[in-house]
């Protein structure tokens, strides 16, 4: 068998856990092999052994790249033989040109060693072709798009003559329609003879693409299975990540729906410094005990609708009508919002939802503070009692709540996010993308933690670009297009094929 | 997961000795830690005391034990008092993010004015007091308007004030010093409490105040600890727990004891002492502290739990503007005067301070405490080279290395953090 790489027995160990053990990696010449695990199961560790990000000697194992033993004492080693790995959190700067940003530390050198912009922009433009980026190579990349700025990280790849690409979690971040012609592009690639390895927890993308995946379980790896034999499915590669067969994805719920908690009408937001409306006229209601579901693709107004109603976190010159309870509401400012009873979580726990550098006790206290004090003065202790019991209940793996949230994992940090805005007893809960980035296990955990909501009479708003995920959770979704309303199904008359022509109605009718 | 004690083990949790085999997560829940885990698991914190110590001892030898003699140390009081006064608002306004570059001028201003008010026009020691801290108060506000409500980079606003008010001071004082101080006015720096009830060769009040305060330091840390056992919270051994408050105590009379044969106790030492304490207690067990770290770190999630930032900002910087001015009346005090050129770069001690204590450039860390005996390091270095009598140039270079390698400290620190993920 050609194999381009293989990572042999890898056995790596931070003070007090071992996060890879006899971990084994073989992937062939010119495939695309996809890595599934759970989150913390030691993907980005094995990646970053692989990159030299841990060099030689900080791990025990080898390995063979083109049948060559290699060592690696950083990135620069790696990409020396052709290795080139895109992170998840792209790694290019906003201010500088497309074409700078291909060839940064690596520039295209005339005479005397003064960069030749001429050369850099042609052969930038050519490289944008064959990723398929329709996009002048001067254009700043803080005005592409992330699907487009993905693109340009693989033209960064390429420009180094990458063998091996490695993706970690490249369409987290991705619409429907960029995560496709991502796909289509790696395909290229692989016909062009560039082996590709690709971490994803999209597990309907991992079997529409690639050749085979290696399935890692706490740090060790328990199966590879070739994907080209069409028997495995979906369900197979998860019993591998978990261990077990999850019943289903979506854990079942009774539906009961009560009295009308929120109601929302003729709502407008416009663009905070542009000439435009992002949320047009949108009408909707949730009731208590009921999850609804937001469906619409990237742009559509999702986020910016959820945090305008949210003590108008987003955007100027809101008009239209809010009530909670049946009683009109109008907070002007987050605090109020929270007062009037609505939660706001965000999709990016990381720059809007957890003071990373603190504790989890003090993100679970950070919006109800007042609860926990009296005259201004916190009861730490109380505090902690608090966080303690949500530590146990959301089952957020931690040794204890003076755990630093930035060290946990995502889908345990999605928790202590779940545990900060439980903490202010909303009435109802707006859960922004509430899965993105986390792993089935925790998904499905997440999941619980909605129902256990509802069940207790809570009413709970769901934004999510994935519609299995609000088909599996919600009883009624509302579909968002260019900040219109364009729809409202009960989940029963619901498909993926109605909701997504609903989501891009209203975009034909403007264009 | 395994973990946490059941309600019914509360008498055993007193006792503080969890057995030896259950799950590290329980121990660390209600057990006891030793001295070693204190220290590792706070070596941000310990390491500054540490290096405090070896610094203390370092020039206590090089001086011949002149360092520690009781003239010197009231001498190190009253001479940096105002340089922490300034370090517990600068490691306010660090730990939110921010920088404040115009202390320095504040200070000036502050003295200025009051020096009008009290060697020119002749009014009562407290109404210059009373109007320093009014200007004090006036200056924080304008800085904290626009930083909090026009948005404008505290670094900016503050180099901006750094300007006008060493201008202002210049105009309010027509370009001249003023001086000198009528008599009650030096005692705010430069006076003590001393021979109230007597003593012999030393001061039996200021060694009364210390035995009060370290009673008092008892009996809140003993209250800290029930309140901690009842909620199962990790503590130290018994033992251990005395052990470290009599070495506190120790430590704390010892220091009183030279004060006492001395002068007595300083009345600066007194606005110190009640400042530390009173911001020591804001920054940690309130609600506006807790605004004030979680700005720092992470401005977007703070706004987003609905902290009110604009007004948290404001007032760090209003907070910060009184500080100044009580820095600036007891350097006025301690003058006995004023100077167009009083306070200058005062601000970059009291950054200095802040940093050397453990602030993060960051933002979201920092203690008061840590700002203390960072500005105490600083002032200890400096006392002791004046003793030695090492050149002002060379101060300066060390003094400057040290704070360069106290943050490379932490930095180096923070990325061992990062790389045991």
């Amino acid at each position: 068998m050609d194999y381009i790489l293989e990572m042999r027995g890898i056995t790596k160990t931070f003070p007090g856990v071992k996060a890879l053990e006899d971990v084994n990696l073989a992937v062939r010449r010119g495939e695309i092999h996809a890595i599934c695990g759970e989150n913390g199961a030691g993907k980005s560790t094995l990646m970053k052994v692989l990159s030299g990000v841990y060099p030689t000697g900080s791990y025990e194992g080898e390995i063979v790249f083109d049948g060559q033993p290699v060592r690696f004492n950083g990135i620069r080693d790696s990409e020396h033989v052709g290795i080139v790995i895109i992170h998840q959190e792209l790694a290019l700067v906003p201010y500088l040109s497309i074409a700078e940003n291909i060839f940064l530390g690596n520039e295209r050198r005339g005479r005397f060693g003064v960069i030749d912009w001429n050369k850099a922009n042609a052969e930038a433009g050519e490289l944008l072709r064959s990723v398929g980026l329709d996009e002048n190579p001067v254009t700043p990349v803080g005005q592409l798009g992330v699907g487009k700025q993905q693109l340009v990280e693989i033209a960064k790849a390429l420009s180094k003559d990458v063998r091996l690409l490695i993706l970690d979690e490249p369409t987290a971040a991705l619409n429907d329609n960029d995560s496709a012609h991502l796909l289509d592009l790696l395909r290229r690639l692989r016909d062009r003879g560039i082996t590709c390895i690709m971490i994803s927890h999209k597990l309907n993308e991992i079997t529409a693409i690639a050749d085979n995946v290696t399935v890692i379980r706490d740090g060790k790896t328990v199966e590879t299975l070739s994907l080209h034999a069409g028997e495995v499915t979906q369900d197979r590669i998860i019993r591998g990540m978990v261990g077990r067969d999850l019943e289903s994805y979506y854990p079942e719920r009774e539906s009961h729906p009560g009295e009308e908690v929120l109601r929302v009408e003729d709502w407008t937001v416009w663009h905070p410094t542009q000439e435009r409306k992002i949320v047009d006229g949108a009408s909707f209601t949730v009731r208590a005990g009921e999850v609804v579901g937001i469906a619409g693709l990237m742009g559509a107004g999702r986020t910016e609708l959820a945090m305008s109603i949210f003590g108008r976190a987003y955007g100027r010159n809101i008009t239209g009508r809010m009530y909670v309870h049946g009683k009109e509401v109008r907070p002007r400012n987050v605090a109020e919002a929270i007062d009037a009873g609505i939660a706001y979580a965000t999709e990016d726990r990381k720059h809007y939802g957890l003071n990373l550098i603190e504790d989890i006790r003090r993100n679970v206290s950070a919006a109800a503070l007042e609860k926990l004090s009296s005259n201004g003065f916190v009861n730490g202790n109380e505090e902690i009692k608090v966080a303690e019991g949500y530590r146990r209940d959301m089952n957020i793996k931690a040794p204890s709540v003076a755990s630093v949230v930035g060290k946990l994992s995502g889908g345990n940090q999605q928790k202590v996010v779940l545990s900060k805005w439980l903490y202010t007893d909303p009435e109802v809960l707006i859960l922004d993308e509430p899965t993105r980035g986390i792993d089935v296990g925790a998904k499905y955990e997440i999941y619980t933690i909605i129902n256990r909501l509802v069940a207790a009479g809570k009413a709970v708003l769901v934004i999510s670009s994935e519609l299995p995920e609000l088909l599996g959770i919600c009883d009624r979704i509302y579909t968002l297009s260019a900040g219109r309303i364009t729809g409202e199904v009960p989940v029963g008359q619901a498909t993926q094929e109605n909701l997504m022509e609903l989501m891009t109605k209203e975009k034909e009718l403007a264009a | 997961m395994t973990r946490t004690v059941p309600p019914s083990s509360e008498p055993e949790a007193q006792s503080s000795t969890a057995p030896k085999d259950v799950a590290p997560a329980v121990a660390l829940h209600t057990g006891t830690s030793n001295v070693r885990t204190l220290l590792t698991s706070n070596l941000r914190q310990s390491g500054i005391y540490i290096a405090f110590v070896a610094i203390i001892a370092l020039f206590a030898v090089l001086t011949g034990g002149t360092l520690l003699a009781p003239g010197n140390i009231t001498n190190i009081v009253l001479q940096y008092s105002y340089i922490l006064i300034l370090a517990i608002g600068m490691v306010i306004v660090i730990i939110a993010g921010h920088i404040d570059l115009s202390v320095g001028s504040v200070v000036a201003l502050t003295g200025a004015v009051s020096a009008v008010l009290v060697i020119r026009q002749g009014m009562p020691w407290w109404v210059g007091v009373l109007a320093a801290l009014a200007t004090g108060l006036a200056i924080g506000a304008w800085h904290g308007f626009w930083v909090a409500y026009v948005g404008i980079p505290a670094f900016i606003v503050t180099l901006a004030g750094m300007l006008l008010f060493r201008g202002l001071t210049l105009q309010v004082l027509d370009n001249i010093s003023l001086s000198p101080f009528p008599q009650e006015y030096g005692r705010i720096a430069s006076g003590f409490l001393n021979g109230l009830i007597g003593g012999q060769g030393y001061d039996a009040f200021t060694l009364l105040v210390f035995g009060i305060a370290v009673a008092g330091y008892a009996v809140s840390q003993y209250r800290s600890r029930i309140a901690r056992i009842r909620y199962q919270q990790p503590v130290e051994s018994f033992p251990l727990f005395v052990a470290k408050i009599v070495l506190v105590g120790a430590v704390v009379m010892a220091f009183a004891w030279q004060l006492a044969t001395a002068r007595g106790l300083p009345i600066v030492l007194i606005i110190l002492a009640v400042l530390i304490i009173t911001y020591g207690i804001v920054t940690t067990r309130t609600v506006f502290g807790r605004q004030v770290y979680a700005i720092g770190g992470n401005l977007a999630a703070a706004t987003l739990s609905g902290v009110k930032v604009r007004a948290v900002n404001f007032w760090i910087f209003v907070n910060m503007g009184f500080l100044a001015a009580v820095a600036g009346v007891v350097f006025s005090s301690r003058s006995n005067g004023a100077q167009p050129s009083a306070g200058n770069m005062f601000e970059l001690d009291a950054i200095a301070a802040a940093f050397i204590g453990g602030a993060a450039v960051t933002g979201g860390v920092g203690t008061v405490v840590g700002a203390m005996v960072g500005g105490l390091i600083m002032a200890v270095m400096s006392n002791g080279m004046q003793l030695m009598g090492v050149d002002q140039s060379i101060q300066s270079v060390v003094k400057g290395l040290v704070l360069l390698l106290a943050v490379a400290f932490d930095v180096y620190n923070k990325r061992r953090a990062g790389a045991s993920r």
